[in-house]
């Protein structure tokens, strides 16, 4: 399968793991990323707080982009660039005059026929796949699926899963061969773009997401937006300080967390580029792998 | 030669003010065919229409044209006195001179040239009216009452203690409906069986009523005061003839942890049950889908698997080999008295409009009930004997948080309308707890107080001052599970501040939505309905238990919510309808409908396929050997209702509809 692919800038720099972990799962799916040639930034936080028509305009030029490079389906793995992206292309599709004056900026013929998916939509295709090509590595490894505000929401731009009440995540994860733990905190803020302007904020928010997942038993976070991770994984260290220091807690992307269920080498999944080592995760499964080859033996 | 006689009314200044009516009158009188033509005041009053009277009879006029209001005002009086004056009244006709002229218009000249164009109009039209006369249609007078609810139990004892009989069909195995399973009623804190008990047994034994439970409406047939009406009897598996209710069956049923409907799932019930003990009829039934012995059968198992309940039963009165059975009835009026369901608050949804609330956890935090459960909770009758106790851990719960507004007025989750009963059962739910738990504290989140009715506020203003219950206004964004409690997240708008509370339970007050299957049973009596599935009354004010189709009426929550004392009040209100149209032997219809000639119609049937009311029957000719010639499409008087849909449509202009045949219409249109 080919698709489109826009990596936005945390892709490229914050989160190259994310980008890394992608690339590695989609060559084992059989999926071809066709990189949007000469994109630009999707306009998150910065340009949709100060100028509309700007943050219509950004994502537009990359779709256009994406039209002539005669991409169908784009996948955004960051989940603002999806949102802006996915926004954009409704505020188009809904606002003939909002049409019109993009039109004018871009200067150039745009049909806005592009989809544009988010990693969640993507994997969510292709869970058969996952399943059957799934090495099961992970058994009985509890994870607690973090969607955060963007994956699933606004419904109205996303039209995709339950916005409430999720389970998209859980799937592509039970496919990948792990287990997903029942928890409260999916849907709840992290602090996204506050990381710099107001960290306590974040420190307060993150804090309660991770121990509502260590509560419900769960070995790791998985997630699919650099800004999740980087508040829940670079701001772990803050949070864990007044917490009594309690076990550090790995956030995965959920491209590394189907990476490692397809068997993939955990060095090309990025998985050393966290501040928070995964190694327990990796411990577990090499654990998983002992017992099945002790029972082989036996 | 017509003897056409014109009267243009003043109307006051109505019409006086912007028509000229002397020019109007003088003008039409120049018409060939009109022998008098004269103004007047006020042509509705007693003098004006002596005039008209005095006029046919001295100038013996066979056509009167009055130039006054709309027919929908004054059409009847002035057809009252043509044919008081020896006039067939369909020889009458008004020319609309107010709405359609003088209250559009400002100037006057051109208003009465309109004026003018339009009394012409009607003048040439009537040249070609045909004397026409009342039709009259013989009335079946017994009526169906479909559902048995308090609305449908209402309403079959208005229309019983009126004299006529009653069929009244519950598809449940017992009457009763919702009020059955409400602890206390707001705003007198009675309670409900109490009062509801009673006339359940009334119906039961009113002569005149044929209680039909367990049954459902197959196929409506027919039209006002002559419906044929099938009726499924569903397979109770017990004789309703043999049964005594002793209730040994249920005693014996092995299959004992079946959640109970009536409880709403608290409490749990047999596979051979009655609902609930006062169940009427206290006829048990044996639920298939639940039951040992039929699952056994449906697997393929040869062996008997299960028989307990025909073993103990001393009147042989247990049937598994009962089928379901039909009976057809004819009636002359139906009621619909479906009454409601709850919006479900979890996922998945039966239309794609309603989203569902994932937010609130629903069937995943199992102290998140909707307020039909706590009702059972409440109720003396129910799983836990009337103690508010928390499902999941039976523990009191000391903290109960209650949700307005759940699914009601929120676009976003699908249901725009209010549902009207919320606020009240909140207030009550918080005051029954207050009384049966001192030390609890009741929180409510409300968006506004909706509390119109007698003595309605009052009670709402009992439960946050004397049972302490706190309102707070605002939203609940989520719910989730801490441990033993349910964090409740919500904001309260007049502090401006958000708030968590840590609540033992948590009550939804979900909205009310139409019966499942509604659209379905309108379909079949030809009753519209709205986007969430209410059926649609006649006109919202002036005919609200009615329908537009003929002899079916309305009653309770099926139309709008509606809470006991408007539900009671809208079945009574049908009732008198249904006592009305049964007064006389014959109906009277207007005999302004559509007629087929039968020596041009080809039996094409386009009339059949558009015909809203399904008027349209097909009748074989056949010559004196009794041989077919043809089949031909024939108009059944007592269905339609005039639209002329057929006559625009026949291709052989077969189909003339009385009254507005082509010949009047193209008069009409060429004297303009």
């Amino acid at each position: 399968m080919n698709i489109g692919y826009f990596p936005g800038c945390s892709l490229h720099a914050t989160a190259r793991e994310y980008a890394e972990s992608l690339t590695a799962i989609a060559a084992a799916l059989d999926i071809k990323l066709d990189e949007i040639k000469d994109w630009a930034c999707c306009g998150a936080t910065s340009a949709h707080s100060t100028n509309h028509m700007l943050s219509v305009a950004l994502p537009a030029r990359t779709l256009m982009l994406a039209e002539k490079q005669n991409l169908g389906r784009v996948l955004a793995p960051c989940a603002a660039c999806y949102n802006r992206l996915a926004s954009a292309r409704q505020a188009i599709a809904k606002d003939k005059e909002i049409a019109g004056r993009i039109q004018a900026i871009l200067g150039q013929s745009f049909e806005n026929s592009v989809q544009v998916l988010s990693i969640a939509q993507l994997l969510s295709e292709m869970t058969g796949e996952i399943r059957d090509k799934c090495k099961r590595p992970l058994r009985n490894l509890k994870v607690a699926c973090y969607y955060g505000c963007l994956l699933v929401r606004p419904p109205e731009i996303c039209q995709f899963d339950d916005p409430e009440s999720p389970s998209s995540l859980e799937n592509i994860v039970k496919a990948a061969g792990a287990t997903p733990v029942q928890w409260d905190m999916a849907l709840e803020c992290c602090g996204g773009g506050f990381s710099l302007s107001r960290t306590a904020s974040v420190v307060r928010l993150s804090r309660s997401i991770l121990q509502s997942a260590r509560k419900a038993g769960a070995q790791a976070i998985v997630v699919a937006c650099p800004m999740c991770h980087s508040n829940l994984d670079f701001r772990q260290g803050a949070i864990n300080m007044r917490d009594n220091a309690p076990e550090p807690m790995p956030i995965l992307f959920l491209s590394q967390l189907v990476g490692l269920g397809l068997g993939l080498d955990p060095a090309r999944l990025g998985l050393s580029r966290h501040f928070v080592s995964p190694q327990p995760v990796l411990n577990f499964i090499n654990a998983v792998k002992l017992q099945a080859e002790d029972r082989e033996h036996a | 030669m017509s003897r056409i006689g014109v009267f243009i009314c003043h109307c006051g200044e109505n019409i006086g003010r912007t028509v000229d009516c002397a020019r109007v009158a003088q003008s039409l009188g120049d018409l060939p065919g009109v022998v008098h033509s004269v103004d007047y005041k006020y042509m509705c009053s007693d003098p004006g229409q002596v005039l008209i009277k005095q006029a046919i009879q001295e100038k013996n006029l066979d056509g009167i044209v009055v130039g006054a209001c709309s027919p929908h005002m004054h059409e009847k009086t002035f057809r009252k006195a043509a044919a008081s004056a020896g006039l067939n009244p369909f020889l009458c006709e008004m020319a609309n001179l107010r709405e359609h002229c003088s209250w559009i218009h400002e100037d006057r000249e051109l208003a009465t040239e309109k004026a003018i164009a339009l009394g012409r109009f009607i003048v040439e039209k009537i040249k070609y009216n045909r004397p026409l006369s009342t039709i009259y249609i013989p009335v079946e007078r017994r009526a169906l009452v479909i559902g048995g609810g308090i609305a449908g139990i209402q309403a079959a004892l208005d229309i019983a203690d009126g004299g006529r009989d009653v069929i009244l069909v519950e598809k449940e195995s017992s009457i009763g409906g919702h009020m059955s399973q409400l602890s206390e009623t707001f705003p007198t804190l009675d309670c409900s069986q109490c009062i509801l008990t009673p006339r359940m047994v009334e119906v039961a034994q009113h002569p005149r009523i044929k209680l039909l439970a367990y049954s459902e409406v197959e196929s409506v047939d027919g039209y006002i005061g002559n419906f044929q009406v099938k009726i499924r009897r569903k397979a109770r598996s017990v004789d309703e003839t043999k049964c005594n209710g002793c209730g040994e069956c249920q005693k014996n049923c092995p299959n004992k942890k079946i959640p109970s409907e009536f409880d709403q799932g608290l409490g749990t019930r047999t596979a051979i049950y009655v609902p609930f003990p006062q169940a009427v009829p206290n006829i048990p039934v044996i639920d298939r889908a639940s039951c040992a012995l039929f699952r056994g059968r449906a697997k393929g198992v040869k062996k008997v698997v299960c028989g307990k309940c025909a073993e103990v039963c001393g009147r042989n009165a247990v049937d598994f080999d009962q089928q379901d059975s039909f009976v057809t009835e004819k009636v002359g009026a139906i009621v619909v008295a479906t009454g409601y369901q709850l919006y479900s608050i979890g996922k998945s949804q039966e239309l794609d409009i309603l989203r569902g609330y994932g937010e609130y956890g629903y069937g995943t935090i199992p102290d998140v009930i909707d307020g039909l459960q706590f009702e059972r909770l409440a109720s003396a009758s129910g799983p836990t004997g009337g103690k508010i106790l928390r499902p999941s851990d039976g523990k009191e719960p000391k903290k109960i948080v209650f949700l307005q507004c759940i699914g009601s007025r929120d676009p976003a989750k699908g249901i725009e309308y209010c549902s009207k009963i919320c606020c009240m059962y909140v207030a009550k739910h918080t005051m029954l707890y207050h009384h049966k738990v001192h030390d609890g504290k009741a929180v409510v989140f409300y968006m506004d107080i909706r509390a119109g009715g007698k003595g309605y506020d009052e009670f709402v203003r009992r439960a946050i001052e004397e049972s302490h219950a706190l309102y707070l206004r605002g939203r609940v964004s989520r719910l989730s599970r801490d441990g033993d409690v349910i964090r409740v997240q919500g904001f309260d708008t007049l502090s401006g501040e958000p708030v968590v509370i840590n609540a033992d339970m948590v009550v939804l007050a979900t909205a009310m939505r139409p019966q499942p299957g509604i659209a379905a049973l309108a379909q079949k009596l030809s009753v519209s309905y709205d986007q969430h599935g209410f059926l649609n009354e006649a006109h919202p004010k002036l005919r609200p238990v009615e329908t537009n189709t003929a002899g079916v009426f309305l009653a309770g929550a099926c139309q709008s919510p509606r809470d006991i004392p408007d539900s009671v009040a809208m079945a009574s209100a049908t009732a008198s309808k249904v006592l009305g149209l049964f007064s006389k032997e014959l109906l009277e219809r207007e005999p302004l409908i559509a007629r087929v000639d039968r020596m041009t119609c080809t039996g094409c049937f386009h009339c059949e396929r558009v015909c809203p009311y399904g008027a349209v029957e097909r009748k074989t000719l056949t010559d004196s050997k009794g041989r077919i010639i043809k089949v031909i499409a024939e108009v059944n008087q007592g269905v339609c209702q005039g639209c002329g849909t057929c006559q625009a449509t026949c291709p052989s202009k077969s189909v003339e509809l009385d009254g507005f045949t082509d010949e009047q219409i193209y008069a009409a249109v060429n004297a303009i």
